[in-house]
């Protein structure tokens, strides 16, 4: 191996430098390409314009009725909550609850009749069914999770409450989804 | 490579090919001359059954996606225009979707095959490794299919499983955003899902040819679990293990006609012909067959990261099984205790699958959870312990010696005996 460049001395240490710079750069390169690939699967341009705030009609929305709605085609419920849900909800210990929230963090203020969530299990995703289950809020088909009528989930295998979407009232009967206090989310 | 058996070109052409690229020479030491245990039995005809099922279904889904529209708007319309108006789309279809069905048949044969003869061991253990990645591959282009014809099944088989993903700790929610492509299952997810569904069974095949490739290193394990000693142990490949390979695929192909023509939606959901709806879930929604007795690990788990990772490593913790199994005997005929062990291990694999498929509640839990603890005991406990205490019954002193007893008087077998000792020629 007679010619073989020498590894130590100032040869060497420039051969290092070389060999470090060039997978460094291939490093860089690599990721530099691998970048684009990854980030064409996002949600793109046209998806994220579609997700603009939803105005809702509060007013034929039946007292006890969970109307559906859909914004950036994620399922949202809309209830009319009885008075008879609201305080059942408000009176619920904090201890009891899996993922402790108390109802008026869930509703906004003034307006403890609409609650409005999602509407896809927090398990897996499935569509839980309205007025079913212990708790009378809703109940999963799929694994068996049982949420109350403040959409808090109160049995497994769901480690949440269902999401409250961002939203605020325009009047009292009307809200715009995908806005929080005027000011439009991303 | 040198010595036995090897292919020798005899034309003018076949020379000058041969000694520019030598593949007909590989074909022929690897389907030809190769020396196959001559006391394998129908269990081992699954590889080749596994390998007509994967052509099937490479072929028939080429053309089924000559007809398909992935979108959205439109993919379960396509697909009931294939079922109504393309010519024998009807066919096709009934062929692909069966066929997933009886490609997991036949690997489950052969899974329980090579854990029931010890087939995972030494010197084989790359060989089953690669077959475990196999298995994967295969799981994942089932569900990614199952979700292409976007009837409620699909849509929300999609949901369950991208939701599964987001389980996990961090990086979760990004790696379902990319799956998406949105903000929940939509028409971008099936678009990426009908990319990756093409995609992933020609991966299948080129880990297939690894597979195929490490099996002609090693040699086939056997009944006995004794590897090939001498020319008498063996014999070759064509025509022997050609002939029952080929009568075997085609026996297994009556059965699969079976469920082609007389039952193609018996293994399906009727709620599959119902479009998709993002604001309904069907009443049960269970997966696949095939998928239940990992579906009824992640139930028996009250915790959701808990259900995933459990679920995950029931699959994962195959690969595991070289270095668990702590028996230098391969075959499960000669170990009494554990071979009573593995038949309570596919009990329990069958039992959970039956689980799977039952609503998630009282007495079905705590099934599921009493046979997930045994399947992973099986892995953790059983294997490592029953090996160590456990006294193998008397072998055989070779394969012949198996097939006739303890005197031969005869053991032609047209097999050199320098080919059957190095089974290992073309690399």
């Amino acid at each position: 191996m007679a010619n073989t460049p020498p590894t130590s001395g100032p040869d060497g240490s420039r051969r290092d430098f070389l060999f470090l710079a060039t997978g460094a750069g291939l490093a860089v390169a690599a990721g530099a390409l691998a970048w684009p690939f990854v980030a064409s699967m996002a949600p793109d341009a046209e998806v994220i314009a579609a997700g603009a705030p939803l105005e809702v009609d509060l007013t034929p929305i039946q007292e006890g009725q969970i109307v559906n709605v859909f914004w950036r085609g994620k399922l949202i419920f809309v209830r009319n909550r009885s008075e008879k849900e609201i305080k059942e909800s408000e009176a619920v210990k904090l201890s009891e609850l899996i993922d402790p929230q108390p109802d008026s963090a869930r509703v906004k203020e003034g307006h403890a009749k609409w609650l409005v969530v999602y509407g896809n299990c927090t398990h897996l995703g499935c569509v839980p069914i309205g007025h079913q289950g212990q708790y009378e809020g809703w109940s999963c088909p799929c694994h068996g999770s049982l949420y109350d009528t403040s959409g808090r989930v109160r049995r497994g295998p769901a480690p949440t409450n269902l999401p409250v979407p961002p939203y605020a009232f325009l009047n009292d009967t009307k809200i715009r989804i995908g806005e929080d206090g005027g000011k439009a989310v991303a | 490579m040198s010595g036995h058996a090897t292919y020798v070109p005899k034309s003018r052409i076949a020379k000058w090919f041969e000694s520019r690229l030598p593949i007909v020479g590989l074909v022929h030491s690897s389907f030809i001359a190769f020396p196959v245990p001559r006391n394998l039995n129908y269990f081992w005809t699954f590889g080749a059954i596994l390998m007509a099922m994967l052509m099937s279904q490479i072929v028939t889904g080429i053309w089924l996606a000559m007809h398909y529209d992935p979108s959205a708007g439109n993919a379960f319309n396509s697909v009931e225009h294939i079922m109504r108006d393309v010519n024998y789309g009807w066919l096709l279809r009934y062929m692909h979707a069966n066929g997933a069905s009886m490609f997991f048949v036949a690997v489950y044969v052969h899974i329980f095959r090579a854990l029931y003869y010890g087939s995972y061991k030494a010197p084989r253990e790359v060989l089953y490794i690669l077959g475990v990645i196999i298995y994967l591959l295969m799981m994942a282009t089932a569900f990614l299919g199952y979700t292409l014809p976007w009837g409620q099944m699909s849509f929300w088989g999609a949901t369950v499983i991208t939701n599964i993903l987001a389980a996990i700790p961090i990086v979760g929610d990004t790696i379902q955003s990319l799956l998406w492509g949105g903000y929940s299952v939509g028409n971008p997810t099936i678009n990426r899902f009908f990319s990756l569904h093409y995609l992933l069974p020609f991966m299948i095949l080129g880990v297939v040819v690894l597979h195929v490739w490490a099996l002609h290193v090693t040699g086939q394990n056997n009944p006995t679990g004794i590897p090939i000693k001498s020319g008498k142990d063996a014999v070759p490949f064509t025509p022997y293990a050609t002939i029952k390979d080929v009568f075997a695929v085609v026996v297994f192909f009556v059965f699969f006609a079976y469920w082609i023509f007389y039952q193609p939606n018996y293994l399906g959901h009727a709620d599959n012909y119902v479009p998709a709806n993002a604001s309904v879930t069907p009443a049960h929604i269970v997966p696949e067959w095939y998928f239940l007795p990992f579906y009824a690990i992640l139930r028996a788990v009250p915790d959701k990261l808990g259900g995933v990772i459990l679920m995950f490593s029931a699959v994962i913790i195959l690969a595991f099984a070289p270095w668990l199994d702590t028996s230098r005997v391969r075959s499960a005929n000669y170990r009494p205790i554990y071979r009573q062990f593995f038949w309570l291990f596919v009990a329990v694999c069958v039992i959970l699958g039956w689980l799977g498929a039952k609503p998630p509640e009282g007495g079905y839990v705590l099934a599921s959870r009493i046979c997930t603890a045994y399947y992973f005991a099986h892995f953790l406990i059983v294997m490592p312990l029953v090996g160590l205490f456990e006294t193998p019954k008397a072998m055989p002193g070779s394969i012949l010696e198996s097939v006739t007893g303890p005197h031969p008087q005869y053991g032609g077998s047209g097999m050199p005996a320098g080919a059957a000792a190095a089974p290992s020629s073309k690399g």
